[in-house]
């Protein structure tokens, strides 16, 4: 997983709130691998037309967006199903952080787990940076390290769980320091089959 | 006088299943239950590239319901695109030595659905599946919540996840519900209530007078819709409902080992004087027959009001959230929602879709003919057959709907049962997003009583006239 710590890169504006995971990654194109890359149907319908031609009054469709590192949204963003894929599609298409009020704590999770940073900021300084990037596309730069993001006369610093701050600015996943306590994880588990033997699946039947 | 503060049903069983906290509060919890579904082949392909194996295969089972056809006999050509997907899921479970209820076995169904049904969903456990409902399972007081494919990974390869631990919620339900009401209305009037992200952040335990009251039916559809508030997961309490309800099912404990649990599940309700971060409660002769009106299940009313006036609303934000809402719906501010004409009628998905949901649609169907066309999907293969020994089957088809196999079907469209652009669906589902039921399908989410009275009606329709001087 590639580390995060400062990074600068066009924002793009979603004035938008409720973006589901469903929005994010239409169901009918979950069969993907992920060999095959998410990206190009990132926010699908939102982005096109029946016929596939670009939505020219949604900016993520429009060429200047096509390679921003960030996107700026309305609350409850990734809400919904908890499918991975619509991580996987921010990701493939570049996208390094999302700034929102609010998240769904599923998205939240899985984003995490792929380098994905999720930006929590109050809603009014939320509404004013959406207003900044209206008037005209800019940069912007997310620094984990600082915890704060910085537009154009703004400096915005936010929280963010320590667990997963460590995760993310050094690319770790949880794999390798679960197996660090394998022996301890069987012992609890052999301690709790004898505590609670009710607790498996009859299979007599 | 141990000292130790009074614990909530979901403090027991979280600190049940801590094996180690990590630097920053994170603890390590061990699962007892995993569900697997077609939509797994991430996480399978995860392991594949590390060369790993499942750790607990013997808690680990597989259930064929996402991409499953619902028009399924002799002759019915499937989709080799969607046959591969739970083809997949066959090699992968069977390659890792994981149970599969897969197409054609009799136990197979929706995964939230056969759980219970098989007696794998017990008070107590801690539970996961890659599916963010999986919070449905915690109407029997099991710790139950959705995981994203890297966790689903991550519990095949260790049996085990790391989890924040959210605050707790209490919702107290309060009294009576009133006639031809039921589980969903509670939750969609919760959602209204507290918003979409309401619960975010939180583990919400369903108390008070009305829940005890509910069936297992109703207490599965209420913590079924936790996650659409933005909760982690929903509880309610084991009580004698709950041990009932188990007893004797296939893989449930059984004999001494049942006496055993349930002793073990008396101790699992919150203490009287356990504190909960939030607490609210609403009276349940409050709850009307509710729709949704828009693209999100907040945005939810009584039948009986009319389409809201963006216009009106005071927050800029979410002014502009019901105009793109009514938009997409194509509906004008001020109509009453009782004219709101349907085109189509979904009766299924883990939400509503067990035997008490299909006896609820059936009472108001009966002896009626549905104005438009519909489909009827049960939860699992054993609801479809009990449904049919009742005769429920001959009363929908007698009404012109039509009677499927079980699957997640027309919730989600990825078996490829979806609606027309444009069209505009009743629905006993879970989400009205955008797109869900299909590009441009406009989905009106409601309890199965209103979604058949819709059927009859042709619009969106008050369930409570059909159902008078009928067994509700
Ligand atoms: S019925 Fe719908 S919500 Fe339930 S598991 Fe299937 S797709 Fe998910």
């Amino acid at each position: 997983m590639k580390p995060f710590t400062r990074v600068t890169a066009l924002a793009c504006p979603l004035p938008i709130a409720n973006i589901d995971t469903d929005q994010l990654i239409p169901a009918r194109f979950m069969r993907r691998t992920r060999k095959e890359g998410y990206g190009p149907v990132l926010l699908h319908d939102l982005r096109f037309e029946a016929d596939g031609a670009p939505k020219p009054d949604f900016p993520l469709a429009r060429p200047e967006y096509g390679s921003a590192g960030f996107i700026v949204a309305r609350r409850n963003f990734g809400s919904g199903s908890s499918r991975e894929a619509a991580v996987y599609a921010l990701a493939d298409f570049g996208i390094r952080a999302v700034i929102a009020p609010s998240f769904g704590d599923i998205f939240a999770q899985n984003a995490v787990n792929n380098g994905l940073l999720l930006v929590r900021l109050p809603e009014d300084q939320v509404e004013q940076l959406l207003v900044k990037l209206a008037a005209e596309p800019a940069e912007i730069t997310v620094d984990l390290e600082r915890k704060q993001v910085e537009a154009p006369g703004l400096a915005l610093p936010f929280t963010l769980d320590p667990v997963w701050r460590t995760k993310l600015l050094n690319g770790w996943d949880d794999l390798d320091l679960t197996l660090s306590h394998r022996a301890e994880i069987e012992q609890f588990m052999a301690h709790d089959a004898s505590s609670r033997p009710w607790m498996m699946p009859d299979r007599s039947v | 006088m141990t000292g130790n503060p009074p614990r909530t049903l979901f403090d027991k069983v979280w600190q049940a299943h801590v094996v180690r906290t990590g630097e920053g509060g994170a603890s390590l919890l061990a699962i007892d239950r995993h569900f697997l579904h077609e939509g797994s082949h991430h996480a399978f392909a995860q392991l594949a590239e590390k060369g790993a194996r499942v750790a607990r295969p013997d808690l680990t089972f597989g259930v064929a319901d996402h991409y499953v056809p619902t028009r399924r006999g002799a002759g019915q050509a499937i989709d080799p695109a969607i046959a591969e997907m739970v083809e997949r899921l066959e090699r992968n479970t069977a390659k890792h030595g994981i149970m599969l209820f897969g197409l054609g076995d009799p136990r197979q169904g929706i995964v939230h659905v056969v759980g219970p049904e098989q007696g794998l969903t017990l008070p107590g456990l801690t539970m996961v599946c890659g599916d963010s409902h999986t919070s449905t399972h915690g109407a029997y007081g099991a710790l139950a919540f959705g995981i994203g494919a890297s966790e689903v990974a991550h519990v095949l390869m260790t049996g085990t996840l790391w989890q924040r631990k959210p605050k707790t919620f209490r919702v107290k339900v309060e009294g009576i519900l009133g006639p031809g009401l039921s589980a969903k209305d509670i939750a969609l009037h919760l959602i209204a209530t507290i918003g979409a992200d309401g619960a975010t952040g939180h583990a919400l335990e369903y108390a008070g007078s009305a829940i005890r009251a509910l069936s297992m039916e109703g207490r599965l559809t209420l913590c079924n819709l936790s996650i659409e508030s933005g909760a982690r997961c929903g509880m309610i309490a084991p009580d004698e409902t709950t041990f009932r309800a188990i007893a004797g099912r296939p893989f449930a404990p059984k004999g001494g080992l049942f006496e055993q649990a349930v002793e073990a599940w008396r101790q699992l309700p919150s203490e009287a004087d356990a504190c909960f971060d939030r607490e609210i409660t609403i009276s349940a002769d409050e709850i009307a027959p509710i729709v949704t009106w828009g693209i999100t299940p907040e945005q939810a009313l009584p039948v009986t009001a009319r389409v809201p006036d963006p216009a009106r609303e005071t927050d800029p934000v979410r002014a502009e959230a019901a105009r793109a809402a009514l938009d997409y719906m194509g509906l004008a501010p001020g109509i009453a929602l009782a004219d709101v004409p349907v085109c189509r009628v979904f009766i299924g998905s883990c939400t509503n879709s067990r035997i008490e949901d299909l006896r609820a649609a059936a009472s108001v169907l009966a002896g009626r003919k549905a104005r438009v066309p519909g489909l009827v999907s049960p939860g699992s293969s054993g609801v479809k057959r009990q449904a049919e020994q009742e005769g429920l089957d001959r009363i929908f088809r007698e009404a012109g709907l039509e009677w499927v196999e079980s699957g997640c079907s027309m919730c989600v469209g990825m078996n490829g049962d979806i609606g027309q652009p444009g069209e505009r669906i009743a629905s006993t589902t879970n989400r009205n997003f955008k797109g869900r039921q299909g590009a441009g399908v406009r989905t009106h989410l409601m309890s199965p009583a209103m979604a058949a009275a819709a059927a009859i009606a042709g619009t969106l329709a008050d369930c409570r006239p059909f159902l008078a001087g009928r067994k509700p």
